[in-house]
């Protein structure tokens, strides 16, 4: 017990400043404010994988890891589609995932939104369009941003959810909110 | 018993290990099969062929991995009546593979299951997607077809359906569970979600491009696809690699076992209440996956195996940030070892959760990770050692609990090897060029890829088309053998203990589905 105490102390907090305050990018400063301005730490997620290799997953999985901690930052993942805001569909969408897909869509509550992740989701990628895919999942639901890169970088996916909740702040919230 | 031709006949093909081809007809392909399953040989992989244009027939063929090679059988159906005799009864793993091979050709196996597998009526019933008369890309809107699971009747038995969404970031796959109170009596996977129709996608995919796509089979196992999928061509085309080029593949692949074990170690801290573990071990994975980035340009390498070699190659400083990297997660996860094994809590969930036995794993033809968590001598890199492991000899780790607590300690074990095997791959990373040119294949040649990825081992079965283009190319992933056993490995633990159960395995879905 008190290696492991020790080990928690030195260890101490990984977590890194998220991209928008160390980035060049001008438009990627003040992620985390606009995150909280729009969502107030509540941003909810539920992800799906509608055929993806399972290379998107792993980088979705880093983004909870003590570098990224996006729960720290009021981003969580949710079990139900009920509960969600975002939907974060992986993969070129498989004839075999589609109804599902559609009807975890289907139980979200409005206001809702869709991020398709990586090439596949983005465009179809190397898979394409065959009797097994449906391509990109813009072909089956109505997608608000993508983010490329096969598999894209945690950095890259959270620059992604920047973009949404930018979208939104402009577009599509209510003046209340 | 008359398979003396199963000695006497067949021809080497070309391949990374040894391998025999025997051309067999109906009767010997049952011969053999009996014949093979009292040789503790393992069946592999099972896939068809659609040779119409050619000489008018269908072909199966059945790839059993024995204890120094490889022995493909191949067998010839006429195409008025496709049906071949079934492996199912002496390898178990064949009934799914033999279901998957009628979805996708529409050969029927003479016994067996004969529910879709694949097919969840995505595709009309009479529609073989992998028939050569068949356009790269027609689509069907879905008929979702209803799926008879085998009912479980008694005092209070219910089911559990879960899936294909669940709860966390996962790939999709539908279990039914049959329980009494919380105690699982049966579970039976339904798999086949993230089917892509990958082997029709390599129909016509340049030779020389078509690695790509094999590196895209199986996300968290691309360096073991794509070396497959290169081993198989470049052993076509007699391609000879320099001696840094397969170096520096065995140091990615090494990686990709070590990334994997990490994220692996941390998840099963976590899921047995343990969330110490799993911060530990994901700030190790991150670690590891940014020195990738540095070094190879990509944190997951999936382009960094082409054909003749690897894509980049690795410039001196880096080799000494590795070395340091690697005594630094030697002592780190050494450390983390001390501690999960004192933890009582930890190891209370951990010891005798999901045993397999290793009479069932025999039986079954384990492969993999599974398997030497149960005390079976499985690893291609030992067994039948390609280039640079021939020199490397890398030690046997085996453990035999065959429980949670085995395959987490197999994990460590395995994780202290690698990083042993990549301190000898830098410290003696020998000069050449990191890629040869690699020549235009002759059409109709068969060869194969058998990698040991961090799962089992990975086979890729690649046959030539003309203008170096592909003609058939099959995938071939562990988890196929290993899905049947966690159904067994389930049996008789409450539902609670699923999660950690079946992170224990860890069994691909993509890599199944194909």
């Amino acid at each position: 017990m008190f290696e492991l105490l020790r080990r928690i102390r030195r260890t101490g907090i990984l977590d890194r400043p998220l991209p928008a305050s160390d980035s060049t990018d001008p438009a990627m400063s003040g992620l985390q404010e606009n995150l909280h301005a729009v969502f107030g730490r509540a941003l909810r997620i539920r992800h799906v994988d509608a055929g993806s290799c399972n290379g998107c997953e792993l980088e979705i999985h880093a983004l909870s890891n003590p570098y990224y901690n996006l729960e720290g930052h009021g981003i969580s993942f949710v079990a139900s589609p009920r509960h969600a805001d975002v939907l974060l569909v992986t993969g070129p969408v498989s004839v075999n995932m589609e109804e599902a897909l559609k009807r975890t869509w289907e139980a979200m509550p409005e206001p809702k939104w869709v991020l398709a992740i990586g090439d596949c989701g983005a465009c179809g990628g190397i898979f394409g369009n065959n009797y097994a895919t449906r391509g990109p999942v813009s072909d089956v639901l109505p997608v608000h941003a993508v983010v490329s890169g096969c598999p894209p970088s945690p950095q890259r996916i959270l620059h992604g959810l920047l973009q949404l909740t930018r979208q939104l702040d402009t577009d599509e919230l209510p003046a209340s909110r | 018993m008359p398979t003396e031709f199963l000695e006497r006949e067949g021809t080497p093909l070309p391949a990374n290990v040894a391998v025999r081809r025997v051309v067999v007809d109906a009767a010997q392909w049952t011969q053999s099969a009996l014949s093979l399953s009292g040789l503790d040989a393992r069946l592999l992989a099972l896939w068809g062929a659609d040779d119409r244009d050619v000489d008018g027939a269908f072909r199966i063929f059945a790839a059993f991995l024995l204890p120094d090679h490889v022995l493909l059988l191949q067998h010839a159906m006429p195409a008025a009546t496709p049906v071949y005799p079934s492996l199912a009864g002496w390898f178990p793993v064949a009934d799914r593979l033999q279901r998957a091979v009628y979805d996708l050709l529409g050969l029927k196996a003479g016994a067996g299951d004969a529910r879709d597998w694949l097919r969840h009526g995505g595709w009309p019933e009479q529609y073989f997607p992998l028939r050569r008369d068949v356009s790269l890309t027609q689509s069907f809107p879905v008929h979702s077809a209803p799926y008879t699971f085998v009912p479980v009747s008694g005092d209070g038995v219910h089911e559990i359906a879960v899936g294909p969404v669940h709860a966390g970031t996962i790939e999709p796959g539908h279990f039914r569970f049959s329980v009494v109170g919380e105690k699982v009596l049966r579970l039976e996977a339904r798999l086949g979600y993230t089917h892509k129709g990958v082997a029709k996608r390599f129909e016509k995919m340049p030779l020389q491009e078509a690695h790509r796509l094999a590196a895209r089979i199986c996300g968290d196992s691309t360096v073991a696809f794509s070396w497959a999928y290169c081993a198989a061509l470049e052993s076509i085309t007699d391609t000879e690699l320099s001696r840094r080029a397969v170096a520096l593949r065995a140091l990615a692949l090494e990686r990709e076992r070590l990334a994997n074990h990490l994220g692996d170690l941390g998840a099963l801290g976590n899921d047995a209440g343990f969330a110490f573990g799993l911060v530990q071990f994901s700030s190790l994975k991150e670690q590891l996956l940014r020195l990738n980035q540095e070094a190879f340009g990509q944190r997951y390498l999936f382009d960094y195996i082409v054909p003749g070699g690897v894509a980049t190659d690795l410039i001196t400083p880096m080799v000494s940030t590795m070395l340091d990297e690697t005594t630094r997660l030697e002592q780190e996860v050494g450390a983390l070892r001390a501690i999960y094994d004192d933890h009582a809590g930890v190891q209370d969930r951990f010891l005798d959760a999901g045993l397999l036995s290793p009479e069932l794993a025999q039986t079954h033809g384990a492969l993999g990770l599974v398997a030497r968590a149960c005390g079976i001598a499985q690893d291609v890199r030992i067994d039948l050692p390609w280039p640079p492991y021939d020199r490397l000899r890398p030690r046997r780790v085996l453990r035999i609990g065959g429980d949670v607590a085995a395959r987490v300690q197999l994990r460590f074990d395995e994780a202290m090897e690698s990083l042993r095997l990549c301190r000898m791959l830098l410290d003696m990373l020998p000069e050449g060029p990191s890629r040869v040119d690699v020549a235009a294949a002759a059409p109709g040649r068969l060869g194969l890829g058998l990698i040991e990825g961090w799962r089992g081992p990975v086979l890729i079965a690649l046959e030539t088309a003309a203008d170096d283009r592909v003609r058939r190319c099959h995938a071939h992933d562990p988890s196929w053998q290993n899905w049947p056993l966690l159904e067994h490995a389930i049996h008789g633990n409450i539902v609670p203990d699923f999660p950690l159960i079946n992170k224990s395995f860890n069994l691909a879905y993509s890599g199944h589905d194909g």
